[in-house]
């Protein structure tokens, strides 16, 4: 020992920097925020909760197409289709089964007309499993709710894609 | 047989009126250690029951209330039981010599030091029943760490009262206060101050010392097979003795209620409060240390405590002691 350190050790100095140094801390901002209340940035990307969106008209954009479900790495989708009137695709079921779900973003990437996306949300837990399959009525309910985002964080997220 | 009763009902309110205080403070000196840590690693901290969060603990205890108390079917069940009753009032008796102004003390006793020192040593046999009652491996071994650490502090704790008690002639905690009306001790004895210090934090099982209950090996030392009310009590004797250790060195070091300087203003402030000021201000500096510092290891604990506090703080007894026979500052007349 030298006989630096033997003072250093006897007079606490490095003790009472580090006294000092959280003292200065306690008056900076915290980094955290009041969750509930605040919440964080979100990126344009976010892969949350799903959602099946609509032409400005109305009309469903999804085609039954499947690349969605099969593109699934968990399988967590299922879709049935059906002929319409007009000679289309349209589905007749379009189900996620939430907890299988892995959050990848494939089936959007795959989605080739932006039908299946997924939107900023991610507070949707729920107290029961069943209320987490998710069926198409849902996914468009979700659709319609977050349709102004979703077309932003697309319109945003276009240049990259 | 009433004119008993009435004596009886008369210290029921005085006691009554000391602790519940002293409970109320509890449960606010907890909120302070939970934001003083938080704010340091700039977190928020408990915020959000009552203003700034200030009713978190009395939530906390709602909820200990209403949990089931769970006693391992191997424990001893009469020494578990008791165990966290006698921490909680080993550490709320020992307020009952603290004096917050010249008249507001519950008992002015002439050995009100040696009560104190007394009580917070016996405060050991809650921490050792519970960990030899629970009969599991953790809290034994959190126990005997406990005990030993305890005992290796109180040593030189016991020695720089006695630096103190030379300066004073009296064990009496308001003559102590009373002696300081010149200079407070914290100047004079300033070494003896900084080892009381860290060997309050040992005797409290703050951190750095916080081995009996180190979450790394002993998940919660003797605590661990504790629930409900019973966890509970342990947690508010812990507290209520940290507030004791501060309440002792604001009394011994920093002029228990005298005012910072003896002037117009400022001794308009009334005693109680500057005596809690000074129990704040020691207890700021406890939260503060347990957000700054890593725990220590055993040995370094042990060594520092016999090989350190206790050889320094004899000689500081021996410096202090010839100081004030060559000078002839001894005081008289109190013997």
């Amino acid at each position: 020992m030298t006989i630096g350190r033997i003072l250093r050790t006897i007079f606490l100095t490095e003790f009472i920097r580090g006294l000092l140094m959280a003292f200065k801390q306690m008056f900076k901002k915290s980094k955290t925020v009041n969750y509930p209340f605040e919440k964080g940035p979100i990126s344009p990307r976010m892969r949350g909760e799903h959602a099946l969106r609509r032409y400005p008209n109305g009309e469903e954009r999804c085609i039954a197409c499947k690349l969605c479900e099969a593109v699934c790495p968990a399988q967590a989708i299922t879709i049935e289709s059906t002929e319409k009137k007009d000679g289309s695709r349209k589905t007749t079921r379009y189900d996620i089964d939430m907890l299988k779900c892995i959050y990848c973003g494939l089936c959007q990437e795959s989605c080739p007309v932006e039908a299946i996306v997924q939107g900023p949300n991610f507070e949707f837990a729920t107290e029961t499993r069943e209320e987490l399959y998710y069926n198409k009525q849902k996914l468009l309910d979700n659709g319609d709710r977050w349709e102004s985002v979703l077309a932003k964080n697309i319109k945003l997220d276009k240049p990259y894609r | 047989m009433l004119e008993y009763l009435e004596i009886l009902g008369g210290e029921i309110y005085k006691i009554l009126f000391l602790l519940v205080p002293i409970l109320v403070s509890v449960a606010m000196i907890v909120w302070l250690d939970r934001r003083v840590w938080g704010m340091v690693q700039k977190r928020k901290g408990p915020n959000v029951v009552g203003p700034f969060g200030l009713l978190q603990t009395l939530a906390d205890a709602l909820k200990y209330i209403f949990k089931e108390i769970i006693i391992p079917a191997s424990a001893n069940k009469a020494v578990f039981i008791l165990a966290p009753i006698v921490t909680m009032t080993l550490a709320l008796v020992a307020w009952a010599v603290i004096p917050m102004s010249e008249d507001l003390v519950l008992s002015d006793i002439n050995v009100g030091v040696l009560y104190l020192f007394a009580v917070s040593s016996l405060g050991v046999y809650g921490i050792i029943m519970g960990g030899w009652a629970s009969n599991s491996k953790y809290p034994f071994l959190g126990a005997i760490r406990s005990a030993a650490q305890m005992v290796s502090y109180e040593v030189s704790i016991g020695i720089i009262i006695i630096n103190v008690l030379l300066c004073v002639g009296s064990l009496n905690l308001k003559d102590i206060v009373l002696a300081q009306k010149e200079i407070w001790y914290v100047i004079p004895l300033f070494p003896m101050f900084i080892i009381f210090f860290i060997s309050s934090l040992a005797e409290t099982n703050r951190p750095p010392f916080d081995l009996p209950e180190a979450e790394a090996e002993l998940v919660a030392g003797y605590q661990t097979e504790y629930s409900g009310m019973m966890y509970a009590m342990f947690w508010l004797g812990e507290y209520a003795n940290i507030l004791l250790m501060c309440a002792m060195g604001s009394i011994l070091f920093l002029g228990g209620w005298l005012p910072v300087i003896d002037i117009y203003p400022i001794n308009l402030i009334p005693a109680p409060i500057w005596m809690i000021l000074k129990i704040l201000f020691l207890f700021f500096l406890f939260a503060l240390i347990k957000a700054i510092v890593p725990r220590y290891r055993y040995d370094q604990l042990m060594r520092l405590g016999w090989k350190i506090f206790l050889p320094f703080s004899l000689i500081y007894l021996v410096l202090t002691a010839s100081f004030l026979f060559y000078f002839d500052k001894l005081p008289k007349g109190n013997f």
